[in-house]
Order: structure tokens, then C-alpha cells, then sequence
């Protein structure tokens, strides 16, 4: 039988780091990890909230938004939700959660931080500091322990390494579809070996066998169809990560914390209507989440998806008919677990004189409300830990209510 | 073999060559500052047309926009310019692996990454590694406010950050067209360029600079100051107050305000900082970042003492400091076994890209205008780690064994080599898996 990296978790882990003799006692006192799944996806780059979801019926959105406003009729009319707000003509399978209401769409959020800056926010964004590192760590990572998944295994992250959200004293795991055959077990003990003096690269080592493992037990992860997996994330299709995370999810004894990155949305110059680059970049994210229920199969009942971006876009177009950066934008809560269907404004207009210095969404919640409530709601963390440790400073921050089923 | 030798070579080079630890030698400071006062190499097709220049490429990218109308050949230009880019890149790894300057070259790809272009924007692919050549190679060694400006001149500048398209609101353009303002590059020459987010600036400043930016774009024709024309019918009327200082209206007011931005204390602050992350430690030494900030200060933003410094700094010079990013991973065993040789050197080139994409980089082309990471916390992730201990086996695999990997290993390594690692090797099956194994160590790792 030939070894693959598939056995090694036998060979290989046992033989590095793990007495095998303390395997069973841990297990006894493990907590039984939680059955619910949260996947956060970060659109890095800053989403225009408008294009996403466009405030139709607002007597003012036609006109502020010229050339970027979206039509009720025509070639790509948007999807109405509520005769107020829409979602992009790109997000048809979002449409279809929401009619399942399985969608919860917010506007007007953002964080305390307006200087633009898309590395400070993205900063805040992941870390839940109060301004830009103020925090080493990521929130999400800070939560892993009081959601029983420090173990290195119970959060994923889809990238070759955590992004910030994900990095902290709690391990995390990290996957991307496998492009290169497996070395044979003996080797990878040997190099396990020269790792014993370096933590870093043992650890890391044993999470990403554990994790390869699992994803090669639940899918067919030929190097051929990996490989071709990666080049096609690389050309801007994303549906093969959000499928591979949402199997790796749906495993019993898989993570249940995914992160996803997906970039693309700094559309300073020709960002389009209902057809065009931003169209075609949220068609992508439209087709990854759809993928990802697919991919959940019944766990998608007991799923909360986040998607959410550093800050929103200028509500004006700018002089190239795009937009600069903003301040608050939209974000989606979905899932099979979500009370969907409604939208959640606290919407003040688009006057420039209801607008952040004249230009920008105000922001009227912030979203730390939403990762609060998704935490404690939805992931049952108690809240003495979501005050204490994981958004420290941020008891004038209260959670949303009623976004989950019961 | 001295230990400051090893260092100098893997530390501040791009892993040793056979021989180079020996070239190192007793001396090893003055090995590394000798190769700044030589032109840096660059990179030289190894068959076909030589490179054309940032101007030519960007007129040629500029015309595409008159084929919207015929998608297939729109497809076909597009993919010509995508191949060149990474035609260009294969030459930019094989200067890697083969050049005598690795410090210059390292410098190199510290600057193209702080001014940083990305191919992942298709509006730079065909010309972001023009801009390489002509913005950051010549100016390695010479002032900050030269490469500053030439970097923000260039084509590929102007494309990324869309200044290319900025049209003065009240000129005489933006009075006729539909067309106006672009804050983008304003924003990112401040906050990534020069003076760093916290360096004391405001909203009002980037709409100010991106005023006195405005008309800066590219010749139609690739003709004009290598590619870059200034067009005083898009030009802002008018003074223009950035932070707190009146810059007259006209091209004069952009360069003058950008050798403020590259004089300003916090300019200096930022750069020494980020110079001591990539070259002394992620979280660098207080005292060594304050002394490059001085010498920064002091000189006038003179790149050559800038580097002096860090070379001259006795807190860098300490092996294994940091993980070694995937491009400089792949150039490091590739200049360990002396590759690419013999055979077919395009497909060792290509062997090479490959691997650094599959790792999580490619030259040129980071996912945002900050530029890649440059911590080693961002390329030791899990997967990252796998990805490397794979692509190590597969290179052994490769390996005839015909070879001696221990000899190898000392020449390249000397005094870091570990003995844990050696042992290992002595063990092994193979001298490919010896080779892999040195590839995969903790040691190799890092730099």
C-alpha cells in the first residue's frame, strides 16, 4: 500500500509532537464542540454599499448616483426587496435566500473609524479594536476558546495563511485546494523531526496534515483538479474555495469557523451599473455563497454567513465613474440559521447634508453589533466574554437582536 | 567560513551561490556595499525581443480601448500583454538566481514592493515590469525624491492608482467632459508612499494632492518623458493648500509638493521602519530603527547610506531572523543548486513561477497597493508550510544523485547549517531527499 498524506495523521503527528498515551485522556475532557457554523467572508478592498444594495426608493438615489444607479427596468434590473432597498442584479442567489428568508441585508454600517484608509479599516475590521491596532490579535481568533475550537482544528481558515481576523494566541487551521502530489509519510516524519525545536513550524505543520486529511476524506482532491481549483480562485472564480470550505465545514469532525477572502472591490475608475467589472466581481461572490450552501448540505440549517467589507464608497460617483473610499456600507448575514428577510437601515437619506462630510454613507451602526450578535446569538458565547476579551471597550456597543431563528 | 560571511549572504542577499560565501569572505560589509556602487543588472530576455519601454507598453494598452467593440480581439491583445508580463518575470526570478549583486537585488524588491504595482490590476499588467526597470533599478542607490518620482511619473503609477484619468473639476477639461477628480493615488502617495497613515494628514490633503496631480498622465503614443506627459488642460486652476502649505497651480506644484512628501519627518519615520522590518526583524530594535530614521534625516533621503546603515547596524546581523518570503524562498534553492543549467532553461524559469504562485506570491503583482507582507507571521500559515515541503519534495525528486547534497549544504550554508538538520541529511535515501530535507529545515526557512 503506498503512504499517502491522507494515513499520516497516524504516523507522522504521533511520531512528532503528540504522546499517544494522552490522546484518550483529552478526549474525555474535551468539550464536545458546538454543532452551529459561522463562516465569515471579508470583501477586501471596500464594497460600494449602494451598488450592492441600492436604496431605490429613495427620492435622491437616481439622481446622486448618475451614471451608477441602477434601473427597475431594462437589460439588468435590479432585484426589489422591500420597495426601499434592492440587491445588485448580479446577486440572483442571494434573492433566492432572501425569498427563503434566509437573508439579512444591513446598511449604514461601518466602524468608529472615518479616515479612508483601506489597511486601517481592514485593521478594525478584523481585529475589533476601537482604531487601528489597538489590538494584536483577531476577534475571531479571541473567540476560538470560549467556542471550545482552540484546538487548531476548529477554525479554518481558506488561504495559505490566517488572515489577521483568524491570528492570535488560538491555533487556526489553514487550506487551499492541494496543486502538488503528497510527499510519502516517512519523509514528511523526517522533516517533522527538524521541526521539534521550532513551535511555529511544527505547529503549523500538524494543522495543515490534520486538516489535509479531512478535506482529502471528503472530497475528490486529485493534485490535477487541485491545482486547476487554484488557478481558477486566481482568474477571479471563487466557487471552488466556497465549496471546498462548505464540505470541510460539513464534516462532523471538521472546523466549525471558516474565514474566506474575496478581493476585487476598489472600483475606482468604471465600476458599471447593472452590467460591468463591479457586476461581474459580485456575480462571483453571488455564485461562491450559493456553492457554499450547496456544499453545507443539511449544516446549512445551522449556519450564520457574514460578508463584510472595510468600509463602503463615496454615494457620489468620483470625476473616472467610479467611487473613492467611503464610510459605511452594506453587509449580509445569511444562512439556514438566520431570521432573514428584512433589511436593517437606520437610513437617514442621501441629502448631502445627512451624508458623513458631505459625501459618504453615515455610519449608523457599527458592526461590531453584528459580530456580537452572531457570537453570542448564534455561536452561544457568553457575553461577559464578548466584553471582556473579545471587544474589549466596546460596552456602548450593543448587540443586535432577534437575527437568528430560535 | 565565517559566520558574518553565512549571514551577509542569506541575510541580506538572496541565499548563497556556490562560491559566494567564500566571496563574502573576511569582509563581508564591504562585499555587500560594493555591489550598490555598480548599476543594478536587469532583467534581459533570454530569447526574442528585448523589453519594451513602460511608454511603448502603456500607448499599447491605452489602444485596446478602441477594440471594445471586438471582444475576441480585445481577448487576444489583452493575452499578449499578459504573456509578456510573465516573460518579463521569468527574467526577473532568473536575475534572482543568477546575479553577483544580491543585496542591490534585494533592495530592488524592497522598493518595487513599497511603491508597490500589481498585475492582479489589469490596467497594470503590461506595464508593471517596465516599471520595475525604469522606476526602481536606477534608483536603488541614489535619493528618495528621485525614485519618488519617478515612480509616481511612470506609466504603471498612473495606471494602478488611476491618476491617468484624474481630471481637474474646474480646468479647462473638466469643463467640457464628464470626467473629473480620481482621489486614489493622492490618498495611497501619502499613506503608503511617504508619509505613512498616522504622518499627519486629512481628507483635505488627499483631495488637495490629488488636485496638484492632476493633468499627470500618459503620452497616447509613448512618446513624452518615457511614457509620462503632463496635459495642462486637466491641471486644477489655481493655488492649492496641502497640509497647511500653498503650492502654486501647474506641473511645478505636484513636483514640488512630492519632494516635501519625500523631506517630511514622517516620511523618514516610515521608511526606516519598514526598512528595519524587512531587513533586522519584524518587530525591529527600537535603537536601530531611530538610527536609520536619522540617517534618512540627515542625508536628505540618500538610499546608498539608508543601506550603509542597515549593513552597518550589529542587531542585523543575526541568522534567521525572519521567514523567507515564497519569492525568495524559490530564488534561494534555486541559487543553492546553482539552477537554472543545462536543459531547458525556459522551463526551469517557468518551474520556478509556478512554485512561487502555488506558495502564495508572485513578483509584481501583490493583492493591494501596500504592497505583499512582509512578516514572516504571513508565510507560515498551515497550508503555506505544506505547499513548501511539497514542492521541496518534488525539486529532490528531480535531483539525480550524482551529486554530494552535504557538501552542498556546507558550501551554501557554512555555520547555519544545524546539526539536526545534517544528520537528517547523512540518513537519507537519497541525495535529492538529502536536498529536500535541507529545503524543508527550520534554517532554510528563514534568513
Amino acid at each position: 500500500m503506498m503512504l499517502t498524506r491522507r494515513s499520516l495523521l497516524a504516523t507522522a503527528t504521533a511520531a512528532g509532537a503528540m504522546n499517544m498515551w494522552d490522546a484518550p485522556l483529552k478526549m474525555a475532557f474535551a468539550n464536545v464542540p458546538t454543532e452551529q457554523r459561522f463562516v465569515v467572508v471579508i470583501l477586501r478592498g471596500a464594497l460600494d454599499g449602494l451598488a450592492a444594495v441600492p436604496a431605490h426608493g429613495d427620492p435622491d438615489y437616481a439622481s446622486v448616483r448618475g451614471d451608477l444607479a441602477l434601473q427597475k427596468t431594462g437589460n439588468h434590473p435590479l432585484l426589489d426587496l422591500n420597495g426601499q432597498f434592492g440587491l445588485h442584479p448580479s446577486l440572483s442567489g442571494m434573492k433566492a435566500m432572501w425569498d427563503a428568508k434566509e437573508l439579512t441585508v444591513l446598511h449604514n454600517i461601518g466602524s468608529a473609524y472615518h479616515d479612508r484608509s483601506h489597511f486601517d479599516a481592514q485593521n478594525i475590521l478584523e481585529s475589533g479594536g476601537k482604531g487601528p491596532h489597538v489590538l494584536s490579535d483577531g476577534w475571531l481568533n479571541r473567540a476560538l476558546k470560549p467556542m471550545g475550537l482552540a484546538d487548531g482544528e476548529g477554525a479554518l481558515a481558506v488561504a495559505s495563511t490566517p488572515p489577521l481576523i483568524l491570528d492570535g494566541k488560538a491555533k487556526a487551521t489553514s487550506w487551499m485546494p492541494a496543486a502538488l502530489p503528497e510527499p510519502d509519510a516517512a519523509f514528511l516524519a523526517r522533516v517533522r523531526a527538524l521541526y521539534k525545536h521550532d513551535a511555529t513550524l511544527a505547529s503549523a505543520l500538524d494543522r495543515a496534515i490534520a486538516t489535509e486529511a479531512k478535506a482529502a476524506a471528503a472530497m475528490d482532491d486529485t493534485p490535477k483538479s487541485g491545482m486547476d481549483m487554484r488557478m481558477r480562485a486566481g482568474y477571479g472564480d471563487v466557487t471552488p474555495l466556497f465549496s471546498g470550505a462548505g464540505t470541510l465545514l460539513a464534516n462532523a469532525g471538521g472546523p466549525r469557523v471558516a474565514v474566506l477572502d474575496v478581493g476585487g472591490w476598489d472600483t475606482h475608475v468604471n465600476e458599471g451599473a447593472g452590467d460591468g467589472q463591479l457586476a461581474r466581481r459580485l456575480r462571483a461572490l453571488d455564485q461562491g455563497l450559493v456553492a457554499l450552501k450547496a456544499s453545507l448540505g443539511p449544516m446549512w440549517g445551522k449556519t450564520a454567513v457574514l460578508a463584510v467589507t472595510e468600509f463602503g464608497r463615496t454615494v457620489a460617483p468620483n470625476g473616472s465613474q467610479g467611487t473613492d473610499h467611503g464610510t459605511a456600507g452594506a453587509a449580509f448575514l445569511l444562512g439556514g440559521a438566520v431570521a432573514g428577510g428584512a433589511v436593517m437601515a437606520d437610513w437617514v437619506g442621501l441629502k448631502p447634508a445627512a451624508l458623513q462630510d458631505g459625501r459618504d454613507l453615515p455610519v449608523r451602526t457599527d458592526m461590531r453589533a453584528l459580530f456580537k450578535a452572531v457570537l453570542g446569538d448564534h455561536m452561544r458565547v457568553a457575553s461577559r466574554e464578548l466584553e471582556a476579551t473579545i471587544f474589549p471597550d466596546s460596552a456602548e456597543v450593543l448587540p443586535l437582536k432577534g437575527l437568528f431563528r430560535a | 567560513m565565517s559566520l558574518e560571511a553565512a549571514i551577509a549572504a542569506h541575510s541580506f542577499g538572496l541565499g548563497a551561490r556556490p562560491g559566494e560565501v567564500e566571496a563574502a569572505g573576511s569582509a563581508p560589509r564591504d562585499w555587500l556595499m560594493s555591489q550598490l556602487s555598480r548599476p543594478v543588472p536587469q532583467p534581459r530576455p533570454f530569447s526574442g525581443d528585448a523589453f519594451r519601454s513602460g511608454g511603448e507598453l502603456a500607448a499599447g494598452f491605452l489602444k485596446l480601448r478602441k477594440m471594445q467593440k471586438d471582444p475576441t480581439a480585445l481577448l487576444a491583445a489583452f493575452k499578449t500583454h499578459a504573456q509578456s508580463y510573465v516573460r518579463e518575470m521569468g527574467a526577473r526570478f532568473a536575475v534572482g538566481f543568477s546575479t553577483k549583486q544580491p543585496f542591490a537585488e534585494r533592495l530592488v524588491w524592497f522598493w518595487s514592493n513599497h511603491f508597490a504595482v500589481s498585475a492582479q490590476n489589469p490596467r497594470a499588467i503590461a506595464v508593471a515590469g517596465a516599471f520595475e526597470r525604469e522606476a526602481i533599478r536606477p534608483n536603488i542607490s541614489g535619493k528618495f525624491e528621485d525614485m519618488l518620482l519617478a515612480a509616481v511619473r511612470h506609466p504603471a503609477m498612473q495606471l494602478y492608482l488611476d491618476n491617468a484619468q484624474s481630471i481637474g473639476p474646474h480646468s479647462l477639461a473638466g469643463r467640457i467632459v464628464n470626467r473629473g477628480l480620481n482621489e486614489n493615488l493622492g490618498r495611497e502617495l501619502m499613506e503608503l508612499h511617504t508619509l505613512g497613515v498616522d504622518g499627519g494628514y486629512t481628507q483635505d490633503d488627499v483631495v488637495a494632492l490629488a488636485k496638484l496631480l492632476t493633468g499627470w498622465s500618459i503620452d497616447p503614443d509613448g512618446g513624452g518623458r518615457n511614457g509620462f506627459r503632463y496635459y495642462p488642460i486637466r491641471h486644477e486652476p489655481g493655488d492649492i493648500v496641502l497640509r497647511g502649505k500653498t503650492y502654486p497651480s501647474g506641473e511645478d506644484g505636484g513636483i514640488a509638493a512630492l519632494k516635501d512628501l519625500a523631506h517630511d519627518p514622517a516620511t523618514a519615520r516610515h521608511i526606516a521602519r519598514k526598512f528595519a522590518v524587512h531587513f533586522i526583524a519584524d518587530e525591529p530594535p527600537k535603537e536601530s530603527v531611530a538610527r536609520l530614521e536619522a540617517v534618512f534625516n540627515s542625508t536628505g533621503g540618500n538610499l546608498m547610506a539608508l543601506a550603509e546603515a542597515a549593513v552597518n547596524d550589529p542587531l542585523a546581523w543575526k541568522a534567521g531572523k525572519k521567514m523567507r518570503s515564497p519569492v525568495e524562498y524559490v530564488t534561494a534553492a534555486y541559487r543553492l543548486m546553482n539552477w537554472p543549467h543545462g536543459g531547458d532553461i525556459d522551463q526551469q524559469l517557468k518551474g520556478a513561477m509556478a512554485a512561487a504562485r502555488l506558495m502564495g506570491q508572485f513578483p509584481l503583482a501583490a493583492p493591494s497597493p501596500k504592497g505583499w507582507p512582509d512578516s514572516s507571521e504571513s508565510w507560515s500559515g498551515p497550508d503555506a508550510i505544506l505547499n513548501r515541503i511539497q514542492w521541496a519534495r518534488e525539486v529532490g525528486n528531480r535531483l539525480p544523485d550524482s551529486f554530494d547534497p552535504l557538501a552542498l549544504a556546507e558550501a551554501s550554508m557554512g555555520p547555519l547549517l544545524q546539526s539536526d538538520t545534517h544528520t537528517a541529511m547523512t540518513k537519507a535515501a537519497s541525495a535529492g531527499e538529502a536536498v529536500a530535507l535541507l529545503l524543508c529545515s527550520p534554517e532554510f526557512q528563514r534568513r
